[in-house]
């Protein structure tokens, strides 16, 4: 007879370790190898001679590399402070109303860059900014990318706050604070693991966006994937590796400091 | 005050139906009432979160029904509490003052003092949620305090404590009530609670108040069979009134049995009306020669008291409470026949 709910012991199932080693293996072993011959000391990502951080030291030091990385982390901050502002408002907008007709509806408009294809998007805000005749450069980026990262940012600060008793704000209203009051001293604190959670997702997506990019941005206005898939294009050496690997690592801290944070905040 | 939920819409719920109250100052008053009565509407509209359809909330004279819940000198002790998960203890309880921008030494003192009221000024720097239930309810308390207002509201703030801590938190909110003069309004299911603590209370059912009064005369002179039957227990039967013989007027139960109870209006003789009829009002007689002739048809051991169910000879069956005072169980098990007395006056004619 069954008692109640019964855990099993995953190594139980037949074959589960063969497809959890073969997921595994496509998903870390490119990145592995990746990371691996960007040590190269040699121009190759395929034969091995010794370890070396001459690549490092060489993207580091070219300057198209470092015009992209600055055009990446400018577009990315300015992205993810913007994306956030708009999504923490949506967020209000949706969970601390009366309900209204067409709140469904507005969840899906708000959330429709996950939906519509990324390559329509981005040929979408190609062909309307040069209707409307914008040319900031960076500044499209920007836009552009805020545009995409409100939806990341929106999920997770909707979902704290939909988890959140509204009876605190009014115990906060009960003591004499005012609505501006009582968002500054009780929601906006209250909501900071999902608003770091949505900008830290934000700020690793736009990091990584590339075909928007590469459709919006002009000369000049290069990112580090759009400098990567160009370097891709004439054979990939250990340095576009390098470049690639610091990417890489920019986002893993980011989302782990992000992960941290929210533990802390819960402790 | 008249409050309609989802007004004009196919939707639309009365939740409060021409509530009219006035409550002193001082007082500890308490609206009671089963869940749904409109009891916790009504206490949102006096906090400022709802807002009346129709009417009026006079506070001290003043109209307050359009001002928003931070303008009204109302504190309210919500029922789950409500602390603020990110603050220490002393941040929830200044968090009112720092609002009103006090001075931080007289936030400080004020406190201070508030802890030291509710009994745990050592816990000040704790977090809010490393505290129990009790100690919870006590921030809650001192928090609502702090400010001084002129009303506190309490949404049924002991029915998350355990029953020993709830017992005692009666008598402590009782003793706070009296020392700080603050007029307290209490919402509550629990008819007990209200019986000890209230100076007066106001029970409600279905959006109307259905009777106001100070304990005692809620629970001995219930003004309808739903007052009767919700403050404790009762025995609800038919009767058909006699003839009024001195101060008491005859009241002829189903079977016959005679029972004399105070006019409470001037009923034609004739007329049918219902007897509210307490179980610890009645007399059981081991022998079955005194009162009205009765048997008893179920008993149940409860510790303080004993209950026992008797059929009275072609009546109905009453609930009846004997004090466990003395040893006096011989003669009073099921299937014994015994004497049913009742005195005068113990039964009440309830008006509907």
């Amino acid at each position: 007879m069954r008692t109640g709910p019964r855990t099993f012991d995953l190594r139980r199932y037949p074959g589960f370790g063969f497809m959890a080693a073969v997921c595994l293996g496509l998903l870390y072993l490119p990145l592995f190898v990746l990371v691996f011959f960007s040590f190269n000391e040699r121009r190759s990502v395929s034969n091995w001679s010794e370890f070396s951080l001459d690549w490092y030291a060489k993207a580091l030091a070219n300057d198209a590399i470092r015009q992209a990385a600055t055009n990446s982390f400018l577009v990315a901050t300015v992205a993810t402070v913007a994306a956030t502002i708009l999504a923490t408002a949506a967020a209000l907008a949706t969970t601390r109303v009366q309900r209204f007709r067409g709140l469904t509806a507005s969840y899906a408009v708000i959330n429709s860059p996950l939906m519509v294809p990324e390559i329509v998007t981005a040929v979408a805000l190609l062909s309307f900014l040069s209707l409307i005749g914008l040319k900031l450069g960076v500044g499209n980026v920007m836009i552009a990318h805020t545009v995409f990262c409100v939806p990341f940012a929106y999920l997770p600060i909707r979902a704290r706050l939909h988890g959140m008793d509204t009876t605190l704000e009014q115990a906060a209203a009960d003591l004499y604070a005012d609505p501006v009051q009582t968002f500054r001293h009780v929601t906006l604190p209250m909501l900071m693991p999902g608003i770091v959670a949505g900008a830290a997702l934000a700020f690793v997506i736009s990091l990584d966006d590339f075909i928007i990019t590469q459709m919006v941005a002009s000369a000049g206005a290069t990112t580090l994937p759009v400098y990567i898939y160009s370097q891709v294009r004439m054979g990939v050496t250990p340095e576009v590796n390098a470049v690639s690997s610091m990417l890489l690592g920019v986002s893993i801290i980011i989302v782990s400091m992000a992960v941290l944070l929210r533990r802390k905040e819960t402790a | 005050m008249t409050k309609v939920f989802q007004a004009g819409s196919a939707e639309s719920v009365t939740a409060l139906d021409e509530v009219s109250l006035a409550i002193r100052d001082n007082e500890f008053f308490t609206l009671l009432g089963p869940s749904g009565c409109g009891k916790t509407t009504l206490l949102r509209l006096i906090a400022g979160f709802e807002q009346v359809t129709q009417g009026n909330i006079l506070l001290f004279g003043d109209d307050v029904a359009g001002l928003p819940p931070h303008k009204r000198p109302i504190n309210t002790v919500f029922q789950h509490y409500a602390l603020f998960p990110h603050m220490t203890v002393a941040e929830n309880v200044a968090f009112g003052l720092r609002m009103l921008r006090r001075d931080k030494a007289e936030i400080r003192r004020t406190v201070e003092t508030m802890l030291t009221l509710v009994k745990m000024p050592e816990l000040a720097d704790r977090k809010s949620s490393q505290l129990s239930g009790g100690q919870q309810q006590r921030v809650a308390l001192a928090r609502a305090l702090a400010n001084h207002p002129r009303v506190l509201l309490l949404d049924e703030p002991l029915s998350a404590l355990d029953l020993k801590l709830r017992q005692e938190m009666r008598l402590e909110l009782k003793t706070l009530q009296r020392e700080t003069g603050i007029t307290f309004i209490f919402v509550t299911h629990d008819q007990e609670e209200a019986l000890t603590m209230s100076d007066r209370i106001a029970v409600l059912q279905a959006g109307r108040i259905q009777q106001v009064g100070t304990p005692d005369t809620i629970y001995e002179q219930p003004a309808n069979s739903f007052v009767a039957n919700f403050m404790g227990e009762t025995n609800l039967l038919p009767a058909v009134l006699g003839t009024a013989e001195r101060d008491m007027i005859s009241c002829l139960l189903e079977g016959g049995a005679e029972v004399l109870a105070q006019p409470v209006g001037n009923e034609a003789a004739g007329s049918r009306v219902t007897l509210s009829l307490r179980p610890e009002r009645i007399v059981l007689s081991a022998d079955p020669g005194t009162g009205l002739a009765g048997r008893i048809t179920d008993r149940l051991y409860r510790g303080t008291d004993t209950s026992y169910r008797v059929k009275l000879e072609d009546g109905p069956e009453l609930l009846v409470y004997e004090q466990n005072v003395a040893d006096r169980s011989s003669g009073m098990s099921a299937g014994n026949s015994v004497g049913v007395l009742i005195a005068p006056g113990a039964a009440r004619i309830l008006v509907s």
